[in-house]
């Protein structure tokens, strides 16, 4: 096998892992913290790509931007917690995802109105638009490369605020037990906000990184959400920590899948056959290992601890 | 409350009020499926502008009578799709049905329209099961079928002295019938071929694909990738930097939808790449000249193909409506009149197969920026003259 192709190969993985490691960081938090069903979220990466093109084509700036859509979507999210999320707590699970599928149709149709249906295409700045050189047979686009660093950068600070800050242990405590948390005399109206409006900013943060490869388009978070809650399933719903290995997981099995099964497959099958049938069975791989890890480890493979 | 009445009532007498204007009685009915939400619907907007347009043109009118065109959304969705053509055929009794971008929704549709005896009449799509053993009297295509576009490619790749290729296409009806088209005539090898998939949720990041391609030693890349996947696919090949090495051949992805999003993102990587069509905005006729003239200044942007082909649907129409002097009782009368193609298409002229296809040029276009610093396509040869699918024969009719 081509070893310059397979370290390429698990470069894009990672990438991939990283990006769903965003979008899954907030999702677990709040199911995991408000016992919440937010089928909204990808609506915030949604939001966060459009509202960083936009700033982008008026400052000129792509780094800028992103600095400037972060609070933004962080500011939608607040908002979206405040008007809808916060009366539902209290409700149980269908109604979090008929309130939520609604706010989804409600994100898709504002920003048809607002935008356009065109999409929005994010230019790059030259010295991100270019490759870099891994090895002297590897060479990756320079984005992609970026798209890693945040995302690992977000996974660090993530790991730091919630294992070593106050806010981080009241989050953990609030996975573990929510009813003993607010007994403490513990805020947790505003630690949920924060909760809440922070998973958005960092879903958004995703929508900001994966448009200038894919453009930002309407319901552009609606297809990956599902792969970001079969990432809080496998990593254990409220972890973080779960949610980085499931993420790098996913990532990587989805892209191997994509890279490597349809030639796996053409050892016992016609050409034909496997040249069809690969692109459907890669699509199914993650499933397969949800369902197989559900089997297993109801739980996830690291879920929070519970008393 | 009484004057809301007034109010409703007023409404309901304007609202009917062309109806009744009419002198020649009810009107010419042409439903339109196409992608009107989802993403997708920057085609069919764009569609929907040029029949708008094509409307305009004709005054409103065909064969003395006034036309009404209903438009409505497939969502991308073959049931959908398939929904909206009962309702077109069944509660609207529209004469025409056109448009359909996507084969998979046409081929679920079809048999809807067809056996309710209404024209169907394809501005995109052109499926091969429609074009050899299921082709139907009543079924027109101004489009072409999709094995022509991607063979006239094939031979321009041999044209270019290209040996070796690599393929990517998304994993559906279309996507396998240029898969398969590319391949009847490219003679060289093919190193490679990825089908991704393809539907509400396709895939958009083709990172693993490209770095199979670029390890794959081919001489080429050769993808189908319409609608918002092609703009992301351009910008993923421009950012992986393989325009040098691993040229792009494209068919039905590089296009007036994608390239001037692509100039917004500075990726002059695109310009020079090479695409065959049927039609090309700078093609030398006189409807070409108006039309392309008339949707810049309505629109502000070059019209796509797909724009094209609404246009000519319209053209068609009105030529079969004309001909029998809006009397479209006999339904036999319309047919002959359809098949004859009688009309000054953009394309400049074409005639119908046995099959219904038509029997036409497919030009090599290049990617270039105008005059005027937009980016459009130039035609560079004709690859193929008066060019019928490999399906037709096939066809019983």
């Amino acid at each position: 096998m081509d070893t310059a192709l397979l370290i390429t190969q698990l470069l894009n993985g990672l990438q991939l892992g990283v990006l769903l490691f965003l979008l899954a960081a907030g999702l677990t938090l709040i199911f995991g913290i408000m016992d919440f069903i937010n089928l909204a979220h990808g609506s915030f990466y949604m939001v966060g790509a459009y509202i960083c093109g936009t700033l982008v084509a008026l400052l000129d700036s792509f780094v800028l931007g992103v600095i400037l859509a972060i609070p933004l979507t962080l500011a939608v999210g607040y908002v979206a917690e405040l008007v809808v999320a916060r009366t539902l707590y209290a409700r149980d699970h269908l109604d979090h995802v008929l309130a939520t599928f609604g706010l989804i149709l409600i994100f898709d149709t504002a920003v048809h109105l607002f935008w356009g249906a065109e999409g929005m295409a994010i230019p790059l700045p030259d010295w991100l638009n270019g490759q870099i050189a891994v090895s002297e047979t590897i060479l990756l686009p320079t984005y992609r490369i970026a798209i890693i660093s945040v995302g690992l950068a977000v996974a660090v600070g993530l790991y730091v605020l919630v294992t070593r800050t106050r806010i981080g242990m009241l989050i953990r405590a609030g996975a573990s037990n929510r009813t003993m948390v607010q007994a403490l005399g513990v805020d947790i109206k505003r630690l949920f906000s924060l909760v809440f409006a922070a998973g958005a900013a960092i879903a958004g943060l995703a929508g900001m990184m994966v448009s200038p490869i894919t453009e930002a388009s309407i319901g552009m978070g609606n297809d990956i959400i599902i792969v970001a809650f079969v990432v809080i399933i496998i990593g254990g719903i409220g972890s973080v920590k779960g949610a980085f290995v499931g993420a790098l997981i996913v990532g990587m099995i989805d892209t191997m899948g994509r890279s490597y099964l349809d030639q796996f497959m053409k050892l016992f099958m016609s050409d034909q056959n496997a040249e069809t049938a690969a692109p459907a069975v890669s699509a199914m791989l993650i499933y397969i290992l949800m369902a197989a890890i559900l089997a297993v480890r109801p739980q996830g493979l690291f879920p929070p601890r519970v008393r | 409350m009484k004057k809301m009445l007034l109010g409703a009532a007023l409404g309901a007498v304007m609202m009917a009020g062309p109806a009744f204007g009419a002198s020649h009685g009810e009107p010419v009915k042409i439903g339109f499926v196409t992608t009107l939400t989802t993403p997708a619907a920057v085609i069919g907007n764009d569609m929907k502008n040029a029949f708008d347009l094509a409307l305009e043109h004709i005054g409103g009118e065909m064969g003395g009578r006034k036309v009404e065109v209903i438009y409505e959304d497939d969502g991308f969705k073959p049931e959908v799709g398939k929904q909206a053509s009962d309702k077109l055929v069944k509660q609207d009794e529209v004469d025409f049905v056109t448009g359909f971008i996507w084969s998979h929704v046409l081929l679920a549709s079809s048999k809807s329209v067809l056996d309710s005896g209404t024209f169907l009449i394809s501005a995109n799509a052109g499926p091969s099961q429609l074009a050899g053993k299921g082709c139907h009297e009543n079924f027109f295509s101004v489009s072409w079928q999709n094995d022509q576009t991607p063979m006239a490619l094939g031979e321009a790749l041999n044209a270019n002295g290209v040996n070796s290729v690599y393929i990517m296409a998304p994993n559906y009806a279309a996507g396998k019938d240029m898969v398969a088209g590319v391949e009847r005539t490219f003679k060289g090898e093919v190193k490679g071929k990825d089908l991704t998939k393809w539907g509400a949720d396709a895939q958009l990041d083709f990172s693993a694909e490209l770095a199979k391609a670029k390890a794959s030693g081919a001489e080429a890349i050769w993808v189908f990738y319409p609608g918002k996947a092609g703009g992301a696919f351009i910008q993923q090949y421009t950012q992986a930097g393989l325009q040098d090495s691993l040229p792009l051949y494209s068919v039905f992805t590089v296009d007036a939808l994608s390239l001037p999003r692509l100039k917004d993102a500075g990726l002059t990587g695109v310009l020079g790449s090479r695409a065959t069509q049927h039609w090309s905005p700078d093609l030398d006729n006189e409807a070409n000249k108006k039309f392309v003239t008339d949707f810049l200044a309505k629109y502000g942007s070059y019209p796509s193909f797909y724009a094209q082909q609404s246009y000519d649907a319209m053209m068609l129409i009105k030529s079969a409506v004309d001909a029998v002097g809006g009397d479209l009782s006999d339904k036999d009368a319309v047919r002959a009149a359809l098949a004859k193609a009688d009309f000054a298409s953009t394309r400049g002229g074409f005639k119908f197969g046995n099959n219904h296809f038509p029997v036409q040029n497919f030009y090599l276009r290049e990617a270039v920026e105008d005059s005027e610093g937009r980016w459009t396509t130039k035609v560079v040869s004709t690859v193929y003259e008066d060019h019928q699918d490999p399906h037709a024969a096939d066809c019983g009719m």
